[in-house]
């Protein structure tokens, strides 16, 4: 099929395919997928900057189906929400300003390139050691019912939780959907920050960044932190998108046709964190951010950014 | 989930796909030249008709097979 705003042709099957898979995989794992998206459409001959853009515009469409289903089930935590979406942006801002600052650093592509393998390789073996020791772990033994969101979702190192929670520096909020009584803005805005400044960096939404972020360093049970996530990632995209589209990078109509796959996948995936606990959402969650790590390595290798 | 119903899901998701699917051709095939007209003259209008394609696409679906399941003998309880 051809696509005159990229002047591609690609087949619709393999679109549709892609935002398929693409759309499990968010509404499963919370992230936008750019990771897997961007490449693939890169392979199927869409020129790098058109499939930048439009990945970005079909992640709006999947993210927003995934976390209306979310929030059915009850996996947004709101007020937690709209104070990431503040430190993220401003963290993302922050991101791509020190790029264009380092670009003028001789090399910065290595430097960048290596601390985020480094980055991406240790969360990746992390949070598989966490969930493996997490498994090992009792459950509660009280009825599921009667449990709480923390209580249902087992999970080892929880010192690094705690550690952030007492970090007492006004205001401070209560975020009763997460099942936190007391942790202060402060904490959760450094956190978005920072998990903005690795989207800045590293490209796309980085949520499995972000994810991994808001379960360890925040203590928020696994699928409120999938949910809430989501949610970041409508925002951060549809911004994204809109400055990608305002530069001729984006092409509505292959976006609308991955849409037509991710849309029904991002249901499916969302819908299949019920019958996953925690631990186990976490284990399967644990090579994307190595994807992400070789796929810097591919770059740095090849001189191909593939994202 | 022991109150989960597949079968009222893959309805669910027949129905989403078709209309999403209808959605799609009907943008393509009455849109299709006035997006390329406004990608390579109104890029302002491009990208906020982009992002209004797609949310319609999303959340206007997803209201209208809402509507269309309590219309269906098998909706959600």
């Amino acid at each position: 099929m051809y696509f005159p705003i990229s002047d591609t042709t690609i087949n619709p099957i393999y679109l549709i395919g892609l935002g398929f898979v693409i759309g499990i995989l968010g509404g499963f794992f919370g992230v936008g997928g750019s990771f897997l998206a961007g490449p693939a459409l890169f392979v199927a001959g869409l020129p790098m900057n058109f499939a930048v853009g439009t990945d970005l515009l079909h992640i709006v469409g999947k993210s927003i189906v995934a976390a209306r289903k979310h929030r059915v089930m009850g996996n947004i935590d709101m007020k937690l929400a709209f104070i990431m979406v503040l430190g993220t942006i401003a963290g993302s801002e922050a991101g791509v300003q020190g790029i264009e600052a380092l670009k003028k650093i001789a090399r910065v592509d290595l430097v960048v390139g290596s601390v985020a393998i480094v980055i991406l390789t240790g969360m990746s073996i992390f949070v598989f050691l966490e969930s493996w020791q997490a498994l090992k772990l009792k459950a509660s033994t009280k009825p599921i019912a009667k449990q709480t969101s923390q209580e249902k979702d087992r999970r080892a190192f929880k010192f690094m939780s705690k550690w952030t929670q007492s970090f007492n520096l006004a205001p401070n909020v209560e975020l009763e959907h997460s099942g936190i009584k007391s942790i202060s803005m402060w904490a959760i805005l450094l956190v978005s920050f920072i998990g903005g400044v690795c989207s800045g960096f590293l490209g796309g939404g980085a949520g499995y960044i972000r994810m991994p972020f808001m379960v360890y360093l925040l203590g928020i049970p696994t699928h409120i932190a999938i949910g809430t996530d989501l949610f970041e990632v409508v925002v951060s995209a549809s911004y994204g998108s809109f400055r990608h589209a305002m530069n001729g990078n984006v092409d509505v109509l292959i976006a609308l046709i991955m849409q037509t796959g991710a849309a029904v996948g991002a249901q499916i995936g969302a819908v299949l964190t019920q019958f996953f606990n925690g631990p186990w959402i976490r284990m399967a969650f644990a090579p994307l951010p190595l994807i992400g790590a070789l796929m810097v390595v591919y770059g740095l290798l090849t001189g191909h950014h593939l994202k | 989930m022991k109150d989960f119903n597949w079968k009222t899901f893959a309805c669910e998701m027949v129905v989403y796909a078709v209309l999403v699917f209808t959605y799609f051709w009907f943008v393509l095939h009455y849109f299709a030249s006035s997006l390329e007209d406004m990608f390579h003259h109104n890029r302002k209008l491009f990208a906020v008709t982009s992002l209004l394609l797609m949310i319609g696409q999303t959340v206007g679906l997803e209201i209208v097979s809402t509507f269309l399941f309590k219309l269906f003998p098998w909706k959600k309880k």
